[in-house]
């Protein structure tokens, strides 16, 4: 039983990465464009933070200034992306292979740079936990979920629900929604769909820098190239899971951090101990490739995402 | 006294890599009239009428609205001149609701959010106000083809469109809906709209509009009063010479059953039942035509007929032998021919050469390919021997790349793939569309000449002119079942609008 | 004849684009580009610029990077013909490490029998490892990149355990050494070179190319790839059994990749490696076949170029360069590519309207 009360905190801790990338390959294929360098920018981004944070410690806002490198980062590498996908009709698929190759270069480049090794140093501090007064006092719910909670936490929380009201509600949302089903539809109503998929990208380029900072700073204590291990390549799998809206998301992505959890707990679970910990460290991955099946018949994303946009097809 | 000119496109100029598709085209449409655009495929008319609504800008000439030159940078700036478009291909969000679609780009807000209540409300305003029935909650995927028109309707109406241009309007709707569009273009006028009609429709023209203006290849020929001219007169325009309407042909000589349909069940892309319960004859030497609207089982029929969609229930029997679950493989070398709706889809590999098409079905056997390697003279002496006789006209022979040869020849090229073969039962779908008027002909007696050797020709076709003509015998499809069987002789297109609506039925 | 020179005007200008992209990328970091480009000499021909020495042990290590990214990079290829996108190279060709450690180390076998059992093996455990993929896209239209994907590093994790696990291994990072009947190691190949790792993978690579062209060009089997990779539709109305050719093509995909972790495992080592994380073979050969157009000859050519960059990376570390540098350049030649071949495809859609054909 207590093991399950330090799994759960954990598998919030790994699930935050994955909702906010998730959330960020959201809006760029709801606006039409699959962007598979989520975990390409993951990386950049938590490059970015860890190098950040490193460098302005011990100020007690540093892990904070790092977040923001992070998002900023994370923008800026998206916009080659955006670029080459939206403006130059790249197939969307073999230019987020080649950020992602890109993203591992130059990342431990500058490491070699700036920290002459491959990895940057470790910070010290990272972000520091909250508890929420008066909440953490819950019995049971106020341990796990209101007690020594990383805020990066909470803010994954947010964002998801304004990520349903955007995108659900507002004018912007049913335009965003309208350039990834039928960018010639919203054409031709006046929206003008290059911009709308370029802010799509962007987003994304955001919100995965967030992710990837989110990750380095509460499950590390440096930027190294196995940093991320595949994890933006889990968000897409949430987001599929997750069929594209932010409460699947929310949900495929606590999934998944649960699954992450026990692969560190298996060792001290009774039942799990005789398997050997290799097939914890794949259960992750297995159950994507098994959610991937089991969904894929029924989850259809939005239907022009992947397609270049063709002003002139009829 | 000067009639007041609501749009005037003065000497309009637009060039496309190769291409002059307008050339010093006037065109000059009065306030509150219906003014018609003729011309075929490749005319112009799209092209001219994109360039009004803001899709392109012409490389000559002026636009004038109410009287003032205008720069029409993109639809937003038609839109807020109150020009509006109601497309050919439908430009609706499937998985949006009617309001969703209509409000798009416009939403009314409160706060931050849409203001999906009051968005409802100014729908159903307009709906009531011009007669047009939608069901504003409804998703597009769920409702027929004639609301989804009045949805791209409303779309205009909702911005204040005053001029309104209707591009091909009539391809996808019954002879009925037909009337009750023009019902609702004249509602329209009498609310003070003008409304620019883009066509082939002779019949139609006549019918509705006061004034005719005629492209052929990028150019203006003329501008009539509709009242005064007639409809031969329009055609000859339209195509340059005297238009024979029908094609020459000998009465059919029907012999054996070749293909027997019975009973079948097939379902569609959706997972439902496309075709429900359909029983067919072709027999040898004659042409059965299928005619009916878009959607009520054309594609399942074919599919099911050729293979590529597996049979719910029933039997498909090819000259005694139960067909029903072989291969679309197995029932090409046992003798079924198709020559598929979509030339670019189905018919060819674009990306292959000539004659690499021209194997597409025979390439894994002697003589094309010995031992599982191909031959690649055989397969170039094929393609010489094949261009040869059916003049097929392709840049650099065998070699030539397909995707660089005009539609024309592409579907001469499947035609002669096809019929080569010499098959006993030749399937023949939309073998027309998009083509001009001396490939049409060319593809017609081809059709004919094959029926004349005594094979069977099933032809599906959406152009009822094009099965009234070429069918000996036609069958109606409606709802996934035939409806009725007539002798093309002894019916008209009232009979057949009747009964491809569901609204009669007739089995001879 | 002009489609052949802009074939190969594209990868040319991508790849000097690359290299241009690199050079800025040292200058603005206070680094010196010339050193990289002597590195780079160094490591294909043995010649040292600088110290006027020439060393024959460059050339053969040059070759043994060069070759497991040429039969990755076929791997890619084939499935890029068939319309498919194999990211899952690298799990296929540890698929094929696993099964050549499995057959080298508890297969007996004489001396010419025992190696051609580990590379078929490989083969047949690649093959495997990418009809799974293969299965899944053809039956539930699940897209391969994201299964790829995953397999990659369910098959790090499977080969790691299995080293410890199934092999053996004392120090878990390395098993058992291979018999000298098992492997492609060559004494003479190796002196030839200074002591270099040259073996006789070269040979299985030479023949992986042949049969590369030789299948999708000449044969019955290829045209239907071909015609499946350009148009799924068109095939399917024609006749052609689509999805099993889908699976097959995966199958095939999966077994070059399987060869180059025999290549790797019994040829470069003679051991079965466990490995901290996944060594970018499968991404060298998504360079490669891009690069190399997807033809035979290309990946030959492409492959020896990021050979090149592999092999010099050591050298380039050693004079103070990081040896990142080499996949910032790979990427943007990829990224080049990408945007390009976009371009084209463009320029190609919007061409003049054919008469004849349907209004603009």
């Amino acid at each position: 039983m207590n093991i399950l009360l330090t799994m759960i905190p954990m598998a919030l801790i790994y699930a935050t990465p994955i909702i906010i990338a998730a959330l960020g390959g959201l809006y760029s294929e709801r606006s039409g464009v699959v962007n598979i360098a989520l975990e390409g920018i993951m990386m950049v981004g938590g490059f970015a933070a860890a190098a950040v944070t490193v460098v302005l410690e011990p100020n007690p806002m540093a892990a904070y200034f790092g977040l923001l490198a992070a998002v900023i980062t994370g923008l800026l590498f998206s916009v080659l992306h955006a670029f080459a996908c939206v403006h130059l009709k790249a197939d969307q698929v073999v230019s987020g292979t080649a950020l992602n190759i890109l993203a591992g270069g130059i990342t431990v480049y500058l490491c070699q740079i700036f920290f002459d090794q491959q990895r940057t140093n470790a910070f010290t501090t990272g972000i520091a936990k909250l508890s929420l007064p008066g909440l953490a006092r819950l019995p049971v719910l106020g341990a796990l979920l209101f007690k020594d909670v990383y805020p990066t936490s909470y803010a994954a929380l947010l964002l998801v629900a304004l990520t349903w009201f955007v995108v659900a509600r507002t004018p912007f949302g049913l335009r965003l929604r309208a350039c990834g089903e039928h960018p010639q539809a919203a054409a031709s109503m006046g929206i003008d769909v290059v911009r709308m998929r370029y802010v799509g990208v962007l987003l994304s380029g955001a919100l995965a820098g967030l992710a990837g900072g989110t990750m380095v700073l509460t499950q590390d204590i440096q930027y190294s190239l196995t940093s991320i291990h595949g994890t933006g390549f889990i968000a897409l799998a949430c987001l599929i899971f997750g069929k594209w809206n932010p409460a699947g998301v929310l949900g495929a992505g606590l999934f998944f951090g649960l699954s992450e959890a026990t692969s560190i707990y298996a060792k001290d679970i009774p039942l799990l101990q005789a398997v050997p910990q290799d097939f914890f460290y794949m259960l992750p991955y297995i159950l994507t490739v098994i959610a991937l099946v089991v969904f894929s018949g029924k989850s259809v994303g939005p239907r022009a995402a992947g397609e270049s946009y063709d002003p002139g097809k009829r | 006294m000067s009639v007041a000119f609501v749009i005037e496109m003065l000497d309009i100029v637009k060039v496309f890599p190769g291409i002059r598709a307008n050339d010093g085209v006037t065109l000059q449409v009065e306030q509150g009239s219906i003014h018609a655009l003729l011309g075929e495929n490749g005319a112009g008319k799209s092209t001219l009428m994109s360039m009004l609504f803001g899709l392109y800008q012409p490389d000559g000439g002026t636009i004038k609205v109410r009287g003032s030159a205008v720069r029409i940078g993109n639809p937003n700036v038609a839109n807020q001149l109150g020009i509006g478009m109601v497309h050919q291909h439908f430009k609706l969000v499937h998985n949006f609701t009617v309001t969703e679609n209509i409000i798009l780009g416009l939403e009314p807000r409160s706060g931050l959010v849409i203001d999906l209540k009051g968005a409802a409300r100014r729908v159903r305003e307009l709906s009531d106000r011009y007669g047009l029935l939608v069901d504003p909650e409804a998703r597009i995927e769920d409702i027929s083809v004639g609301m989804q028109q009045r949805v791209e309707i409303l779309k205009m109406l909702y911005r204040n469109a005053e001029i309104l241009i209707f591009d091909e309007p009539t391809a996808v709707l019954t002879p009925q809906e037909i009337r009750e569009l023009m019902g609702i273009m004249h509602r329209l006028v009498q609310e003070g709209k003008t409304i620019l009609l883009i066509t082939h429709k002779l019949k139609e023209i006549k019918e509705v509009a006061r004034t005719c203006t005629v492209l052929r290849r990028g150019r203006l020929i003329g501008t009539v009063a509709v009242a005064e001219t007639t409809e031969a007169r329009m055609a000859e325009m339209m195509v340059g010479r005297e238009v024979s309407f029908h094609v020459e042909k000998a009465p059919g000589r029907p012999g054996d059953v070749v293909l027997r349909i019975e009973r079948i069940q097939v379902r569609n892309a959706k997972g439902l039942l496309g075709v429900k319960d359909l029983s067919l004859e072709v027999r040898a030497g004659e042409i059965l035509g299928i005619c009916g609207i878009d959607g009520n089982g054309q594609t399942e029929l074919i599919r099911a007929v050729t293979g590529l969609s597996d049979l719910e229930s029933g039997r498909i029997l090819f000259k005694g032998l139960d067909l029903s679950n072989h291969s679309v493989k197995q029932r090409t070398d046992a003798g079924v021919g198709h020559i598929p709706e979509d030339r670019h889809k189905h018919g060819l590999i674009l990306d292959f050469r000539l004659d690499e098409n021209f194997v597409v079905h025979s390439y894994g056997e002697p003589p094309f390919s010995r031992a599982g390697i191909l031959d690649f003279r055989a397969i170039r002496v094929n393609a010489e021997r094949l261009i040869q006789e059916f003049d097929v006209r392709c840049g650099q022979g065998p070699a030539s790349p397909t995707r660089a040869m005009s539609g024309g020849n592409q579907q001469k090229a499947i035609v002669a793939r096809e019929i080569d073969r010499s098959p006993a039962l030749l399937i023949v779908a939309q073998p027309t569309r998009g083509l001009d008027v001396g490939a049409i002909e060319y593809i017609h007696r081809r059709i004919i000449a094959e029926r004349d050797k005594g094979k069977a020709i099933l032809l599906v076709s959406l152009e009822l002119d094009e099965v009234l003509d070429l069918s000996d015998r036609i069958a109606v499809l409606c709802g996934g079942e035939i409806v009725g069987v007539v002798d093309a002789q002894a019916t008209n297109e009232n009979e057949l609008g009747l009964m491809m609506a569901g609204s009669a039925r007739k089995v001879s | 004849m002009a489609k052949r020179s802009s074939a190969i005007l594209l990868p040319v200008v991508a790849i000097l684009f690359g290299f241009a992209l690199g050079a800025l990328v040292l200058v603005a970091t206070g680094k010196g580009p010339l050193a990289m480009f002597q590195a780079m000499l160094q490591s294909v021909t043995g010649i040292n610029s600088e110290a006027g020495s020439f060393n024959p042990r460059y050339i053969g290590e040059f070759i043994v990077q060069a070759m497991p990214i040429m039969l990755t990079g076929l791997s890619v290829g084939f499935a890029f013909r068939t319309g498919l996108f194999n990211i899952g190279a690298e799990g296929q060709l540890m698929a094929g490490s696993i099964a050549a450690t499995a057959v080298a180390l508890w297969v007996k076998a004489p001396p010419g029998a025992h190696v051609v059992l580990v590379l078929l093996a490989a083969m047949a455990a690649g093959g495997l490892w990418g009809a799974v993929p293969g299965y899944l896209k053809a039956r539930f239209n699940v897209h391969e990149v994201v299964v790829t994907i995953m397999m990659n590093y369910i098959a790090l994790f499977l080969n790691n355990w299995a080293v410890v696990a199934l092999f053996k291994s004392e120090d878990r990072i390395k098993t058992a050494a291979f018999p000298a009947s098992a492997m492609l190691k060559s004494t003479a190949l190796s002196a030839m070179t200074h002591g270099s790792r040259l073996n006789w993978g070269f040979v299985p690579v030479l023949v992986s190319l042949v049969a590369y062209w030789f299948i999708i060009e000449k044969t019955a089997f290829g045209y239907s790839l071909r015609a499946v990779g350009f148009n799924k539709d068109g095939a399917q109305y024609a006749g052609m059994k689509v999805n099993r050719n889908i699976v097959w093509s995966m199958i095939i995909a999966g077994a070059f990749a399987g060869l180059a972790g025999a290549v790797i495992t019994v040829g470069t080592f003679s051991f079965g490696r466990a490995l901290p994380a996944a060594e970018g073979y499968g991404f060298d050969g998504i360079a490669v076949a891009l690069v190399g157009a997807n033809a035979a000859i290309g990946v030959f050519l492409s492959g020896l170029l990021f050979g090149m960059l592999k092999a010099a990376q050591t050298l380039m570390q050693s004079q103070g360069i990081p040896k990142e540098i080499a996949s910032i350049i790979q990427a943007s030649i990829v990224l080049f590519i990408a945007m390009k071949y976009g371009i084209s495809h463009v320029l190609q859609k919007l061409g003049p309207p054919k008469p004849g054909e349907t209004d603009r």
